[in-house]
């Protein structure tokens, strides 16, 4: 994108909040900055019980004592949160009158995907006169997991329908005051997903942000929140795999699960944010607390994560497993272009019994970016016959991009088995030569060798996921090369 | 079909092939014999457009076109194979994937429609018998974990699949058990046409016993020494390459 179709984008983007301030039928915007008084403000718009209040203001208390973190191997300029709305909800894009109005590079990237074209007018926020299928899929979608008692529904909705669950489970994972980002989300999230998958219960479908159109501009402070109760199962995917221009520049969200006895959840993530441009300029700041709690015996949690956008991409998916022969798994492919920064890992706390766990990153670095994969594995003295796997492998595209590796481990009990392999590989010109050899060009070569080597991770995603990973990473890569 | 002429090449400063003059026609096999280190393998990957190797004089015409100009993979979907010395492995790269990405990248060059994927089964299990390979292969990653005859095996069912007009063959003999060598003799020839030529580099004068060549050239120090019929192997196999050092070789053939 070019410095011109930045400052285009800024302009709609400041018109916009301007008519938010301005006029009075808009009085769904707050003004900029943080204070307790927003806070409460906010909270009465979303008409939101007493302890949801009490709860962000312990939260936002709590952030004040707090410093912005910089141990994370990336480099940013410093933001500004008082210059930052935390309440313009629902936050209506720019809408342009027809795609011609978009930047005809997205657009390139959206048909290089196969995305329709309603979809691509959905993703750029086009008007849309027809009515989406997917509305009508999703309304079909809703009665019958309604019917197995399932819970799917944003987070105001369940802050307003479910109070008792979500006080049960809220922060009770990730706590307000377990990071930076954490305590601010918690003070001042807009909205998020929740679900809950009752007794017994396997859900039918993968559940998807996608179909749950009411909540599609959750704006940047997110959280989510799934429970699974005993002997339930769900798949969840995040995002979509398309690039999202979006104004905001920093996303702090929060994600929670909570697996009990003999529960799981698989949750996937394809995240593809705008990654700035090629100079480094704009692209999202995405600093994610993500977490998962094996409360329950045999209960597991798999996080499989497809990273490819973002600025800056802060985030480690992580899982305690408390219950007895729990079992956490983190698949993760983080491929970083140009200047773009990803900072990611996991950490798997094993304190039950016969607990596992097993890691597996791929990193790809490409242009001048800087890749770091950073994992704790660590056993509790109680943690008996605890096993670790991780394999951790980076893969170099040129010589001005960076790959690093921090494991830490923490062991605290003699009988664990905890095993790491890592390494670092650049792509053979020799593999590039066979290829070329057979008739395919550098850079769907270098597409192949990249997804060959994610294949394990991809092997994790649900089916249509998969095949858009691929895509997606093929597109992502364009520009590497030469 | 393929014209070389005064062809000097070399690497990193350091001139392999010092002047080789061949001319291949279409419905032609010809084998090219020589000592290790000689330049054959160094003049299969110039004709294949590899990186790194500098041609500093002469050319090399292919179907009228400026071979030397075309990108490596404009080669290839010209209808140049090269069947490595070392077939290379790509981890996750099933070889069913490489192939049907590569058959659809031949055909868009030229223009043709890409193959459906029920096409695709159907071309590659026929291509599959010709070899005799074995179906877990298609799935496999590309040469990954193969055994050093099973790769051999495997440049030659690529080469079945892709229908090249020119196949440089590098030693695919060497590293096959008698039954394989038969096997991939008898692929070759079934693909042999008036329209394709192969160029068949070897070591031992078996191979030609199951292929058999037009043309037989012997290079020697970056330059061909000797050429003659399929009966020069024989001679070679018989009184090894010093006869065609140093320029012996008439008072031999006197002999
Ligand atoms: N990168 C390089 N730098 C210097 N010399 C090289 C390089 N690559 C190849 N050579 C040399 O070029 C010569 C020709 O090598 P080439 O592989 O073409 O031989 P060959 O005839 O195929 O031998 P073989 O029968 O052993 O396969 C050898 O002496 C080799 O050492
Ligand atoms: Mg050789």
């Amino acid at each position: 994108m070019s410095s011109t179709e930045v400052s285009k984008i800024e302009e709609l983007a400041n018109k916009e909040y301007k008519y938010g301030f301005v006029t009075d039928i808009e009085t769904d915007s707050l003004p900029k900055g943080l204070n307790e008084d927003i806070i409460r403000q906010l909270s009465v718009k979303k008409n939101e019980p007493e302890f949801m209040l009490e709860w962000r203001l312990k939260a936002y208390r709590h952030w004040l004592t707090m410093k912005e973190p910089h141990w994370a191997n990336v480099q940013y300029s410093p933001v500004n949160y008082q210059d930052l709305s935390y309440y313009s909800a629902p936050k209506k894009k720019p809408t342009l009158k027809s795609l011609d109005e978009v930047d005809p590079e997205l657009l390139e990237v959206y048909k290089k995907l196969g995305i329709s074209l309603d979809e691509q007018k959905r993703l750029t926020g086009v008007a849309v006169d027809a009515v989406f299928d997917s509305v009508s899929v999703a309304t079909t979608f809703k009665d019958k997991l309604n019917e197995m008692g399932i819970i799917f529904c944003s987070f105001s909705d369940a802050v307003q329908n479910h109070q008792e669950l979500v006080k049960k489970y809220l922060g009770s994972v990730v706590p307000y005051t377990d990071n930076f980002y954490a305590a601010l989300n918690s003070a001042v999230f807009s909205d998020g997903s929740f679900a809950y998958i009752p007794k017994g219960v396997r859900c039918p479908m993968e559940l998807s942000t996608y179909f749950r159109i009411n909540a599609a501009n959750t704006g940047q402070f997110e959280r989510t929140l799934i429970v699974a109760d005993e002997g339930s199962y769900v798949s969840y995917l995040e995002g979509c795999t398309a690039p999202i221009r979006d104004e905001n520049q920093l996303h702090a969200a929060v994600v929670e699960l909570i697996t009990l006895d003999n529960a799981q959840i698989k949750y996937s993530t394809v995240q593809n944010w705008y990654p700035g441009d090629k100079e480094g300029k704009g692209g999202i700041y995405n600093f994610v607390t993500k977490r998962g709690a094996c409360r329950g015996v045999n209960s597991k949690i798999s996080w499989t994560q497809v990273e490819t956008g973002s600025a800056i991409t802060w985030k480690y998916p992580s899982c305690i497993l408390q219950g007895d022969n729990s079992i956490g798994e983190f698949y993760s492919v983080a491929l970083t272009n140009n200047r773009q920064q990803a900072d990611t890992g996991t950490k798997m706390i094993h304190l039950g019994k016969n607990t596992r766990s097993t890691i597996i990153s791929k990193g790809i670095s490409a242009g001048r970016s800087q890749n770091s994969y950073r994992g704790l594995v660590k056993i509790a003295k109680k943690a008996e016959n605890a096993r670790n796997f991780s394999q951790c492998d980076s893969l170099l595209l040129g010589d001005k991009c960076g790959a690093h590796t921090f494991p830490y481990l923490e062991i605290n009990n003699p009988g664990a088995k905890v095993e790491h392999e890592a390494t670092t590989s650049k792509i053979g010109e020799d593999q590039i030569f066979y290829l070329n050899q057979r008739g395919i060009s550098t850079e769907e070569a270098i597409g192949l060798i990249v997804n060959g080597y994610c294949k394990e991770v991809f092997a994790e995603l649900p089916m249509e996921f998969a095949v858009e990973a691929t895509k997606l990473l093929s597109v992502s890569l364009e520009g590497s090369v030469g | 079909m393929l014209e070389i002429k005064n062809l000097h090449a070399g690497i990193e400063g350091n001139e392999i092939l010092k002047g080789i003059d061949l001319k291949v026609n279409a419905g032609e096999v010809h084998a090219i014999m020589g000592p290790n280190g000689s330049g054959k393998s160094t003049l299969a990957q110039v004709l294949a457009g590899r990186e790194g190797y500098v041609v500093t004089e002469g050319e090399v015409t292919y179907n009228g076109k400026n071979l030397l100009d075309l990108a490596t993979e404009d080669r290839a979907r010209e209808g140049v194979f090269l069947a490595f010395q070392y077939p290379v492995e790509i981890p996750g790269v099933s070889n069913t994937n490489l192939l049907k990405t590569a058959l659809n990248e031949i055909r868009k060059y030229r223009g043709e429609e890409e193959l459906d994927t029920m096409e695709f089964l159907s071309l590659i299990k026929e291509k599959m018998k010709l070899v005799e390979l074995d179906q877990k292969f298609l799935s496999r990653s590309v040469n990954e974990g193969f055994s050093g005859g099973e790769k051999k095996r495997n440049e030659i069912f690529q080469m079945a699949v892709l229908q090249p007009k020119l196949a440089i063959l590098d030693e695919t003999d060497s590293g096959l058990d008698i039954d394989a060598l038969k096997i991939v003799a008898n692929g070759v020839n079934k693909l042999r046409s008036k329209d394709n030529a192969t160029i068949l580099v070897t070591h031992y004068q078996r191979l030609l016993n199951y292929i058999v060549p037009d043309f037989v050239h012997v290079l020697y120090n970056g330059k061909i020494v000797k050429s003659g019929g399929k009966e020069l192997a024989f001679k070679l196999e018989e009184l090894g390459y010093d006869w065609v050092k140093n320029g012996k070789s008439e008072e031999v053939v006197n002999h």
